[in-house]
């Protein structure tokens, strides 16, 4: 064979290197395999941490609880104990410094996430005490009349 | 907007992130690689299998391959949301995946194809390169021309005998290897299908078989009617630039598309449209009868709300008008080309309705998803997923081939 | 007049609700078994959903897009909440609006396209509510066609996605049987619930299972044969969705029905 057909494999042999090359660069040196395999544990490494690195939105009720034990106590002494406050108020993030006062949701919806009367007798849904929003006081908010933290006072 | 809002709309129960995720990029890109292989595969039918009559068809399908398939990532790229990132296949290719193979699967294949058109048009390049050396005073884009051929040249000027010899032999064998490879480009983009357990409709060991078929089907038809249209327009050329200059011309050089060659190829075209439709009835058969738990969903669609599409779009204009319109003997060009067109329309459709039909129903198999393909586009994401998109991708082979023959003469260069 | 047991009846509870205040603040966090650093290999992180206990107040969905950072008013979500309705003549309607974001604030189920089906109490069978989230599962489909190593599990059995290095192919979202993952809106990479990361590996729970009033959702470690959750696994009657695709989720659930997609 005359030595030009072997020419195209050279060019394509410097290609591959100018690949692998660029891979030298390109790719980050914590890449590889981790373990959990090849199949499903093949990634770059500091990834774990960038999502351990996530910051923490909703705090839980322990947190309030050395500012706002007043709300607590009332809380933990009605039907409403098993809501969590941040469930209301929205994430605490770095409340009270980001943001200094947490928003409060006086919208009827809000309630009506469980008190809209969905008739389902296989659910737990069916046995939490539901009110019509067409009749029951239409456009005034709940809050009004029920405390939040301690609605079964009915009137506050 | 989340990504695939703009265009799908929900009916009954679909889980809430459910969307057309793969629009119809995702439809191109398995049409374009079909090209891509089916041209292929019809040139080497030529060198490799020696089937004379396709000569004038070879080289030619040959350059047209490598224009289709500097296109065929386009539409793959296009539908990224990263698409800065696209080299990350080649960097951390991970072999599991269907699409990681894309990287190795299509750089092989395209060197093999590079590589080929190389040796065949390697005497053309050095004789270039020759006769611009020769020449006196040469422009500003005679010397690109020449920079441009001399490093096509590889730096090899040996056109002796010997060397031509080894020239035929390299592209027979590249031919050779190269038909596995392009069944394997294509059968694996069946692959990237078949294998989503996810995905009732697309889940099945046929997909890539079916796609390699249809693929060399589409290419095949492509091929004769890019063949044909171009050899047409340039009997046109050459008779009006005749009747110009009032100057008798060989006949050789009028010779418009002939016949026996479209008839020839459109055999082959019979046979592997043939292969393919037995295939897909043979899959939609084992369906119904298996029966399995996704059967009632995929009912739904394939005889209901798909059924336009497939069987009247597909099957009947796309895969029955054309075989009938081969069949019959006596083969004119006109026929020819309403035949291939056909075809082209109906390979399409059976991308379209196994990549949108597949996600027209919901994992729930309780709901469905319409696809509504953005003809006016409001942003670039509806653009490059819309008409607009595919559109431009279906017209940047043509464009490359209209550039690469300025580089491989197509026609007119006999050796 | 008041029977013994009835005394006996109301005395446990007494003393249960005085238990609650301590309890609730309290909540078992798995994680706090390695306060400290974070060493993953002991651990194997399972979810376990009572359908029976959910009332479908969405709260959950709300606390997820808060703390994970998803668009509020993106329609995609990380953990969604469905409802079946059955009716007596056989029907199954199931719905989840916003993914259940807001709750379900219609007894009208929704059919899309801005259909509902009315519903009358007298024809309801049946009817329930089932939280769905990532089943991280021990063979992720999704993991092994990113063709680029873009989402991977970890040790303790997470999937998560490296969103610098994500090209956004869209693979990983179709070969998940369960629909769970979704572009990001913002980033515009693959996303779906990673069981709150940050939170289980601060010793901290997951934040919908913070946000469930009712205990519906409950995080555990399947490599602790103390941990309430694995025990729970272990000993009573549980099941997983879609279990036919052979990609055993890690997501249990108690009070499974057969209508559930
Ligand atoms: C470090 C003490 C501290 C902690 C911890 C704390 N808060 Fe506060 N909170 C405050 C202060 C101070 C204010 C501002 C009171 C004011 O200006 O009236 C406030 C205001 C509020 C308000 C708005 C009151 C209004 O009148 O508008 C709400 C609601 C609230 N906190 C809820 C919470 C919840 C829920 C938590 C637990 C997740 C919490 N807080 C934790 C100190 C705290
Ligand atoms: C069921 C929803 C709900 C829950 C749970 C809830 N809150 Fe509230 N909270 C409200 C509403 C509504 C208001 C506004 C009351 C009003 O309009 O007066 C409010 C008001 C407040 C205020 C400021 C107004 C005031 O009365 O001083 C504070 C502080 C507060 N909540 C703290 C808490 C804390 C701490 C918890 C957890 C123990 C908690 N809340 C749980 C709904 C809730
Ligand atoms: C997470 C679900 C949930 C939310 C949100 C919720 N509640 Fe309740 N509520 C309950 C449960 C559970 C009970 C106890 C069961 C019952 O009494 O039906 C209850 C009880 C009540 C009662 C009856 C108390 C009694 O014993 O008489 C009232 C009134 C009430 N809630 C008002 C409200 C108001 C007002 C809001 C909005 C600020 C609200 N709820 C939000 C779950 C919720
Ligand atoms: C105008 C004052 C007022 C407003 C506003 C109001 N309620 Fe009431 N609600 C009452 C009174 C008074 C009762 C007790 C008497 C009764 O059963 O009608 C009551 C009872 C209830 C009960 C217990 C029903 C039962 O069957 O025992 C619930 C639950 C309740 N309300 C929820 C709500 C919710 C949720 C809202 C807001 C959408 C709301 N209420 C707004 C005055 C109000």
């Amino acid at each position: 064979m005359s030595n030009h057909v072997l020419r195209p494999l050279f060019v394509v042999a410097v290609l591959v290197f100018l690949g692998l090359l660029a891979r030298h660069f390109i790719v980050p040196k914590d890449f590889g395999i981790g373990r959990t395999g090849y199949m499903y544990g093949w990634h770059r490494k500091s990834n774990v941490e960038d999502w351990k690195a996530v910051k923490v939105k909703y705090r839980t009720a322990e947190y309030c609880k050395d500012c706002h034990s007043d709300k607590i106590d009332l809380i933990m002494t009605s039907p409403h104990a098993i809501i969590n406050c941040e469930n209301c108020h929205g994430p605490a993030v770095d409340h009270p410094d980001d943001p200094p006062k947490l928003p409060i949701d006086r919208s009827r919806e809000l309630c009506l996430r469980c008190h809209f009367p969905l008739p389902y007798p296989t659910s737990g849904r069916g046995k939490i005490r539901g009110i019509n929003p067409e009749l029951h006081n239409p456009g005034q908010a709940c809050s009004t009349c029920h405390n939040p933290h301690k609605p079964e006072l009915s009137i506050q | 907007m989340v990504h695939g809002e703009a265009w799908t709309l929900k009916e009954l129960f679909v889980y809430p992130n459910e969307y057309i995720y793969w629009s119809v990029q995702i439809v191109m890109y398995p049409f374009m690689t079909g090209l891509v292989a089916g041209a292929f595969v019809l040139s080497s039918l030529y060198h490799v299998f020696g089937i004379k009559q396709l000569k004038d068809m070879a080289r030619f399908s040959l350059v047209f391959s490598f224009a289709l398939l500097l296109v065929a990532p386009v539409p793959l790229q296009l539908h990224l949301q990263q698409p800065l990132r696209g080299i990350n296949v080649f960097m951390t290719p991970h072999f599991t995946s269907a699409i990681a193979a894309f990287g190795i699967v299509f750089s092989t294949y395209a060197a093999i194809v590079a590589s080929e058109l190389w040796f065949v048009y390697r005497r053309y390049f050095i004789e270039t390169v020759l006769s611009l050396r020769g020449k006196a005073d040469k422009g500003f884009f005679e010397k690109i021309r020449q920079g441009i051929f001399s490093l096509l040249t590889l730096g090899s000027y040996d056109v002796s005998e010997k060397a031509l010899k080894a020239d035929e032999k390299a592209v027979k064998i590249l031919a050779g290897v190269g038909i596995p490879v392009a069944c394997f480009l294509h059968g694996y983009a069946g692959f990237i299908f078949g294998s989503v357990k996810a995905n009732a409709l697309w889940m099945t060991p046929l997909m890539p078989v079916i796609f390699i078929m249809s693929a060399i089907v589409s290419g095949i038809a492509l091929c004769m009617l890019t063949y044909i249209a171009v050899m047409e327009i340039r009997k046109f050329l050459v008779s009006s630039r005749r009747q110009a200059l009032s100057r008798p011309q060989a006949r050789e050089e009028l010779k418009g598309a002939e016949i026996q060659v479209i008839s020839i190829t459109a055999k082959y075209l019979l046979l592997f449209l043939v292969f393919a439709i037995s295939l897909e009835l043979l899959d939609l058969v084992f369906r119904g009868y298996t029966a399995v738990k996704s059967w009632d969903v995929l009912r739904s669609v394939i005889y209901g709300r798909d059924f336009f599409d497939i069987f009247i779009l597909q099957y009947g204009v796309g895969n029955l008008v054309p075989l009938m319109l081969f069949l019959v003997p006596g083969l004119t060009i006109k026929r020819a080309v309403v035949g291939t067109l056909l075809v082209l329309f109906g390979v399409f459709m059976m991308r379209w309705n196994v990549v949108i039909g597949g996600q027209s129903f919901s994992l729930t198999f309780a709901g469905y998803m319409h696809y509504h393909l953005p003809i006016v586009p409001h942003n670039l994401e509806t653009f490059k997923e819309g008409l607009g998109g595919a559109l431009t991708v279906a017209a940047m082979p043509f464009f490359l081939f209209w550039i690469m023959n300025k580089i491989f003469p197509v026609f007119g260069y006999n050796k | 007049m008041i029977t013994r047991r009835d005394f006996l009846k109301y005395t446990l509870k007494g003393a249960a609700g005085l238990a609650v205040p301590v309890a609730a603040l309290e909540i078992a966090a798995p994680g706090k078994l390695f306060a400290g650093k974070y060493d993953p290999s002991g651990v194997r992180w399972v979810f376990l959903v009572d359908t029976l206990k959910c009332v479908g107040c969405g709260l959950c969905v709300k606390a997820c897009k808060l703390e994970n950072e998803i668009p509020y008013d993106a329609n995609v979500t990380r953990t969604w909440v469905e409802r079946y309705v059955l009716t007596k003549d056989g029907r199954v309607s199931a719905d989840t609006p916003k993914g259940a974001r807001d709750g379900f604030l219609t007894e009208k189920v929704e059919l899309g396209q801005g259909k509902y089906r009315d519903i009358k109490k007298e024809e309801i069978e049946k009817a329930f509510f089932v939280p769905k989230l990532c089943n991280q599962c021990q063979n992720p489909p999704c993991v092994q066609v990113c063709p680029v190593g873009a989402t991977y599990q970890t040790p303790d059995g997470v999937v998560l996605i490296d969103r610098k290095w994500c090209i956004g192919c869209g693979y990983c979202i179709m070969a998940c049987p369960y629909g769970v993952r979704f572009f990001h809106p913002v980033y515009h990479v693959a996303e779906k619930c990673n069981f709150c990361y940050h939170r289980i590996t601060k010793g901290m729970n997951t934040a919908c299972v913070d946000a469930c009033p009712f205990g519906a959702r409950k995080i555990g470690n399947m490599k602790d044969p103390n941990d309430p959750v694995a025990k729970i696994i272990a000993s009573e009657r549980v099941g997983v969705l879609k279990e036919e695709y052979g990609t055993k989720p890690q997501v249990y659930y108690i009070g499974l029905s057969k209508e559930v997609r």
